[in-house]
């Protein structure tokens, strides 16, 4: 318990780099997956192939394989073009590394989450919007959006859980989250089972919180659906 | 409303609309001025709902021509069969004078009653929340459906549900209202309300055009019948003549099916 108390402050740092990695992760993930989800319904047909090649090779993917290929690959990478410009070499920040790894493999999640919901939405709602001289724009905004949210909802929030999760595979390159902080200090103190436990209480906790707003979202934008009581 | 009796509202002329081989408006023309309600009839697949959707292009025709209010809405060649709109912006504006009342009634599921009518006076014609809701309030009232206001559309009957819709496009204060099959989706108990309202309007003079199934309304509220058969216009006029002394085979056969 010593042990604990003399490490919870490193510990909770690490925590927020793990929040940080979390919530940028998704940022980068909610809006690939709006322009992904808008290129797979999208009426230009090599726009639909891009997407469709992306989605299969992130979603095909163990997220910790793609993370080391695109760390320990791109650093090798990184090496050749500075040496063929005689430049000093850039080390690949394995903060960036982690967010763009996460990013890009749950916004291939977040694409058929938003391609399922747009089209959810039934078309007489945006034609009623076209009929009444609203813009593309207008209807967008207006209509599609707010009515896209409330099918996508139940799946962001499956994805959001995953993905926060997900995050513990940035200790494995070497980023000072809570999983790398829990294992060093598990190390040398001889007691990993304390410091795993522990991390397993904050990633409770973090879920917890998530799991509260999601409902409250839910129930914000299910505001004018009929129930089904069974 | 000042337009003038006999003002020419809307002119469509020689309106074709093909799906590939198939073609489904052979070339109709319509005039409907200030005050005229026009009943456009005619069995399932002739073709009447495509040509009223083509008149606020939510079909491109295949070729043809829509002039509303004496302004002849721009098209340019498009793919395949249909032509495209050379300026949305002059499209828009010209929807904003024919409001449209559907079938399914199509009321935004995300929005209250109220704000379903007021959403389009506000963000498309630019009215202050205040006039808007004035108007709102005042056309709801108009239908009987006032006291729904904050209710969300899920919650009402298909009966009042569509006499919203009808308040939603009464509130654009319209030129002319396209109703596309207005009771077709209603349990027979609800077609009433419905039409009361409908008849109700059109006693007030607006010019209105009603695709339907409903020949008692055909035959009592409208000054003009057009009878669409395969995609042809192959009946026309005064509901008295049309009605009740039809020329054409294809229209007694129609009625017969359809004595109401």
């Amino acid at each position: 318990m010593d042990a604990l108390i003399e490490y919870s402050p490193s510990l909770l740092a690490g925590a927020w780099i793990t929040l940080q990695v979390a919530l940028l992760s998704l940022l980068l993930a909610v809006s690939t997956g709006l322009l992904g989800a808008a290129c797979k319904l999208s009426r230009i047909a090599p726009l639909r192939w891009w997407t469709a090649l992306y989605t299969t090779v992130f979603r095909g993917v163990p997220d910790l394989v793609m993370m080391l290929l695109f760390f320990y690959g791109g650093q090798v990478i990184l090496n050749v073009i500075s040496d063929h410009l005689e430049r000093e070499m850039v080390e690949l920040d394995a903060f960036a590394a982690g967010v763009l790894t996460i990013g890009f493999i749950f916004g291939a999640y977040f694409t058929e989450t938003f391609r399922g919901a747009f089209q959810a939405v039934p078309a007489g709602q945006m034609e009623a919007g076209r009929a009444y001289g609203m813009s593309d724009w207008q209807v967008f905004w207006h209509i599609l959006f707010p009515q896209m949210l409330r099918y996508a909802l139940p799946g962001i929030g499956n994805n959001w859980l995953v993905l926060l999760k997900s995050t513990a595979i940035v200790s494995m390159i070497g980023l000072a989250d809570m999983t790398w902080l829990a294992d060093q200090a598990g190390r040398s103190t001889h007691q990993p089972f304390t410091f795993y436990l522990a991390v397993c209480v904050l990633y409770l906790a973090m879920t917890a919180v998530s799991n509260h707003v999601l409902q409250h979202l839910q129930r914000r934008y299910n505001v004018g659906v009929r129930e089904a009581n069974v | 409303m000042t337009v003038k009796a006999n003002n020419e509202l809307l002119r469509v002329d020689d309106l074709h609309k093909q799906y590939g081989d198939n073609e489904v408006l052979k070339g109709v023309s319509l005039t409907a001025h200030s005050g005229d309600v026009i009943s456009i009839i005619g069995s399932s697949g002739s073709g009447k709902s495509t040509w009223l959707r083509c008149i606020n292009f939510l079909e491109q025709p295949t070729s043809g021509k829509i002039i509303v209010a004496g302004e002849e809405i721009k098209m340019l060649a498009g793919s395949k069969d249909a032509l495209k709109v050379a300026d949305p912006r002059q499209l828009q504006k010209i929807r904003t004078r024919l409001s449209m009342v559907f079938q399914h009634f199509n009321l935004w599921g995300h929005m209250t009653v109220l704000q379903n009518v007021i959403e389009a006076p506000i963000h498309v014609l630019g009215l202050s929340k205040k006039d808007a809701m004035e108007r709102a309030e005042r056309y709801l009232e108009r239908v009987g459906v006032w006291k729904f206001r904050d209710t969300y559309p899920a919650h009402l009957s298909g009966g009042q549900q569509q006499r919203v819709a009808i308040a939603r496009a009464l509130a654009m204060e319209p030129e002319a209202l396209l109703f596309d099959e207005p009771t077709s989706a209603l349990d027979p108990e609800l077609v009433g309300e419905v039409l009361k309202v409908m008849r109700s309007i059109a006693e007030e003079g607006r010019t209105m055009l009603v695709v339907t199934h409903e020949m008692g309304f055909a035959r009592e509220v409208s000054n003009h019948v057009i009878f669409v058969h395969q995609g042809r216009v192959e009946e026309r006029g005064h509901p008295r003549e049309v009605l009740t002394r039809p020329n054409s085979e294809r229209l007694q056969q129609f009625l017969s099916g359809n004595l109401k």
